[in-house]
């Protein structure tokens, strides 16, 4: 393995200071990517994931009807079965259902990023107070969060968004107040494992500031649980936001949302199949993607997984 | 010295260890020898390939990332390189015993001592298929169950259970570390088998413990006439309970031979530093001796004998190739080029 | 134990009252007027004020909480604005219809995703596992409402093999209720032909439902099993020449099944909450349904009845899962 040099050259460059002191973390990772690299589930996730994200935004640069994609209508063309001209066919407004099932793919990644992003701050904020402070702090906010993750979480979040209305910030809002307990149930747990550790009586002994002890020394720990759990919950979190679309209860038409699209296409089965089933194929493979490339970095960041 | 066929050979054994930062040459060579009867205590630093060498015998090394470039393993006359599947199965089952080093979770801690024993003493009969739903419930296999647990109560008495038919119904946490080993060497022996392998069976438990588990290892060697292979680091055990001794160092044997040989008269430098090593009342306060030198790391071992860089005696002929085994006496043998006038033994 | 058992009992009331409290604000604050939504956009002025003093939906916020509260602890869970019925009763019958596409789900579920999750073990990083990883990874990503859907076309359009939706064929005489559980109930009238309707119904739900039940649990126990085949029990199981079999079916089975007791109750909390999207669109007639309309319909009482009942489920089984995993794993029961 690496040996440390006998005689250092003079004045090393910052980027080789940086390689010695993070040697051993390099070596994981290397090793890490290695161990991914031979999981073919994972690397096909990974590269259907790339492929999704670059289609998701150039989208507009190509799709062949973009014209389709907010409200035009062209009666002529209505329920036309797929075809070269129509990839998925169209819909009951004559719309093509390819453009508007790729422009879907965009506002579902952005809307997943949002949401778990907010539910990510909140989550990691709550549950690093939680669990650093202790005692009555904790057992409200964990309380809390007892409470919401009682209730399953699509159901949370069709009575959020039900009681809200209609329309893509209240959907966006709705699941982001589903996801947060879930985060911070995790930080919790493991600042509560962290909070016993040597290191941190170590920073409190040279003086460090509570709030510097929290995210300078704890939180790049929790980095990976919480990048783990936040890669498997992108895909779930875009199939909740298109279950909300199916309800009614998400994104308004005409913006292209493939819950809604499947909805809609619902009225005009077995004959027009199409308008349901494409979207849909489209969104499963999304999803799936996203899922096979978190297992994957589940795999490889987890140090409870097993390992080869 | 017998004349029979020796109970175990291992001749020129060279294994590799795939590893993620390169082939680890683990075993370079190793030439080792039991005869029935024996207890030998393989002896040798961490990571020296004792634990790889003996776990060959039933073929215990995981296959990737081990892999045996060349060398034989004979067991009773049968080369067990060859061997696998079905075969294996039933030479581990009829012919050997392990015992390994952390008795805390040698056990299924979901299954009582009785289901454990029981399944482990059937196995060894050929009637496993029998105890399990449903046909274990026909009434021969019922005699047969029955009679399994009166032998596994026996056996649990014999290693030194107290209260065997009460505790035999508990769960393997509720016996202490130094009892749970008791439990597997019972288990280990409850084929009658011709070879005990115990690797460090006694390091994870407390010094008083660790006396009992090796006196008790050392009796069954007379009762039941078992041949063991120990694995220690501890050559003080070794002094005291086995009859010959193999010292192994960076994937060879160097040494080996009748314990009371070896230790009173080492020939290779690197047991003469061991024993060096060991503190006793003669040495001055403050003075320490160790043997110089770190281990070799395996992936790129040095040329040659594997102990010249540390080695006093070192000369140009130990870097060109490993030594060849030598005999200075009778059950004493060498690796090691400093006795050329001795009748070689092997490569 | 005991103590155990007292601590997860008493919590409970808690954390309804806390749910309570969250599901009343949710369901009252927002803007929207329940009576107008009921009533339809023919009612008259007159007919709304009459509703709206009828349902106490014009007393002050806090009042019409403890009134509902109150009520509720006499027994009384409320009445519903949308289907002028009291929520009680409907609960229940509605319940047993989710109840029963649960336990249905859950058994396939178990059945499929065991073996998966062994041959996945067992055959680590070859083809069986990949297939079976593939499985499960992709039974999760299934978007639930869109498979009924394309379930429906091909099996009930298509192939007419299956109904469409519902639970029961409408033109058949209902059977006789005993436990509300349609399987179980024609089974105990010796109603053969009931029997085999109620179980076409349910195919298509049930298979829907438990997708998710044997991602869950093939990956779950995948990885339950993986860290077991290392344990040294298992080295020593080889060692003493145990066969492969009876290690795999009898050793780690035991072991691997203990795990998936105690992930029992996130499993059927979790289909709970998934049955709406099923109950909806396969229009099984199941409290995830009742709970639907009743939200879009901004019926509080409804809402807040589906919502504790749910989450009492819940809070159940969970505390009936931590219990039965301490009992049926010896390292705890016996400590």
């Amino acid at each position: 393995m690496a040996t440390a040099p006998a005689l250092k050259p003079p004045n090393p460059s910052a980027f080789a200071r940086w390689r010695a002191d993070h040697a051993s973390q390099i070596t994981d990772l290397r090793r890490g990517v290695y161990r991914f690299t031979r999981n073919r589930l994972s690397v096909i996730g990974l590269l259907l994931v790339i492929i999704l994200i670059i289609i998701a935004i150039t989208a507009p640069l190509w799709i062949p009807y973009p014209e389709d994609v907010t409200g035009s209508v062209n009666m002529a063309q209505r329920l036309v079965e797929p075809s070269a001209l129509h990839l998925f066919g169209t819909d009951d407004a004559g719309r093509d259902v390819f453009s508007r099932t790729i422009m879907a793919t965009r506002t579902s990644f952005a809307v997943g990023v949002i949401i778990l992003t907010v539910a990510i701050t909140i989550g990691v904020t709550l549950g690093s107070i939680a669990g650093y402070f202790g005692g009555v702090t904790n057992q409200v906010i964990m309380r809390l969060t007892d409470i919401m993750l009682t209730f399953p979480g699509i159901f949370l979040a069709l009575a959020i968004s039900a009681a809200l209305g209609r329309g893509i910030i209240n959907a966006t809002l709705a699941l982001s107040v589903t996801w947060w307990p879930g985060y911070c149930r995790l930080v919790e747990a493991q600042m509560l494992k962290m909070r016993e550790e040597d290191f941190v009586a170590g920073a409190r002994a040279i003086g460090a500031s509570n709030r510097r002890v929290i995210f300078r020394h704890i939180l790049p720990n929790l980095l990976t649980a919480i990048i783990i759990k936040a890669s498997m919950d992108f895909g779930f979190a875009v199939l909740s936001l298109a279950a909300l679309g199916f309800i009614g209860i998400g994104v308004l038409p005409p913006e292209p949302d493939w819950g809604s699209m499947i909805s809609a296409g619902r009225r005009f089965i077995p004959d027009s199949w199409w308008y349901s089933t494409f979207p849909g194929l489209f969104m499963f493979v999304t999803v799936l993607a996203f899922n096979l490339l978190g297992d994957g970095l589940r795999d490889l960041l987890d140090p409870n997984s097993t390992v080869r | 010295m017998s004349a029979a066929q020796p109970l175990v050979e291992i001749r020129d054994l060279y294994a590799e260890m795939v590893t993620f930062d390169g082939v680890s040459k683990v075993l370079n060579g190793v030439n080792l020898t039991i005869h029935k009867g024996d207890l030998l205590g393989l002896v040798g630093e961490t990571g020296c390939g004792k634990s790889v060498t003996a776990m060959t015998i039933p073929r215990l090394v995981p296959q990737p990332p081990a892999r045996y470039t060349s060398g034989e393993v004979w067991f009773r006359g049968e080369n067990m390189l060859s061997k696998g599947g079905e075969e294996l199965r039933h030479i581990r089952a009829q012919h050997l015993g392990v015992v390994f080093q952390d008795p805390m979770t040698g056990l299924n801690p979901v299954f009582t001592v009785e289901q454990q024993m029981v399944d482990a003493i059937l196995n060894r009969e050929n009637h496993l298929g029998s105890a399990s739903f449903p046909r274990g419930w026909l009434p021969s296999n019922r005699e047969r169950k029955r009679q399994a647990r009166e032998r596994a109560v026996q056996l649990l008495r014999r290693v030194g259970i107290p209260e065997p038919e009460k505790r035999i119904s508990a769960y393997p946490h509720q016996f202490s570390g130094g009892m749970r080993q008791r439990v597997l060497i019972a288990m280990a022996i409850s084929g009658r088998p011709e070879l005990l392998i115990a690797d460090e069976p006694t390091t994870a438990l407390d010094v008083s413990v660790q006396a009992q588990i090796l006196r008790l290892i050392a009796e069954l060697v007379r009762e039941i006439d078992l041949t063991v292979l120990l694995i220690t680091h501890n050559i003080g055990v070794v002094a005291q309970l086995c009859n010959r001794i193999a010292v192994m160092y960076a994937g060879n044997v160097v040494e080996s031979g009748l314990t009371r040989d070896v230790l009173r008269a080492p020939k290779h430098p690197y047991t003469q530093g061991l024993l060096r090593a060991i503190p006793s009342e003669e040495i001055e306060r403050g003075e320490l001796v160790g043997v110089a030198g770190t281990v070799p790391s395996l992936l790129n071992p040095p040329p040659g004998c594997r102990f010249a860089p540390r080695c006093g005696f070192a000369m140009d002929k130990c870097r060109e190739a490993f030594p060849p085994t030598v005999s200075v006496a009778p059950e004493h043998d060498v690796a090691c080029v400093l006795y050329p006038e001795a009748v070689q033994v092997s490569p | 134990m005991l103590r155990f058992l007292a601590r997860r009992i008493l919590i409970i009331p808690l954390i309804l009252l806390g749910l309570s409290l969250i599901t009343f604000s949710v369901s009252r604050l927002v803007p929207g007027d329940p009576v107008k939504l009921a009533a339809g956009p023919q009612a008259r002025p007159e007919q709304i004020i009459r509703l709206t003093e009828e349902f106490g939906l014009d007393r002050p916020l806090p009042e019409q909480y403890l009134m509902y509260m109150t009520g509720l602890l006499q027994g009384n869970w409320g009445y519903s604005i949308g289907n002028r019925r009291e929520v009680g009763p409907d609960l229940i019958t509605y319940f047993t219809a989710t109840l029963e596409l649960t336990i249905v789900s859950t058994l396939i579920g178990i059945a499929v995703g065991i073996p998966l999750a062994v041959v996945s073990a067992r055959w680590r990083d070859r083809w069986p596992d990949h297939f079976s990883r593939f499985i499960s990874i992709g039974t999760v990503s299934i978007p639930v409402f869109w498979i009924a859907i394309v379930l429906q076309i091909i099996f009930a359009q298509n192939l007419r093999l299956l109904p469409v939706s519902g639970r029961f064929d409408p033109r058949a005489p209902f059977p006789e209720i005993y436990t509300g559980l349609l399987l179980i109930d024609t089974l105990i009238a010796g109603n053969i032909q009931g029997f085999l309707t109620a179980l076409r119904y349910m195919i298509i739900p049930a298979f829907c439902q438990s997708l998710l039940v044997i991602a869950l649990v093939t990956r779950q126990l995948r990885g339950d099993m993986l860290d077991l085949v290392r344990k040294d029990f298992i080295l020593v199981a080889r060692a003493n020449g145990i066969p492969e079999r009876v290690i795999w079916l009898r050793y780690l089975m035991k072991n691997a099944l203990i795990s998936t007791v105690s992930m029992l109750g996130f499993v059927i909390g979790f289909e709970l909450g998934g049955s709406v999207l099923i109950e909806y669109v396969l229009d099984w007639p199941g409290i995830g349904q009742y709970a639907l309309k009743a939200a879009l319909l901004l019926d509080f009482q409804p809402i807040m009845g589906s919502t504790l009942f749910i989450g009492c489920i819940v809070v159940i089984v969970n505390l009936v899962t931590d219990l039965l995993y301490r009992v049926v794993d010896p390292r705890i029961a016996l400590s």
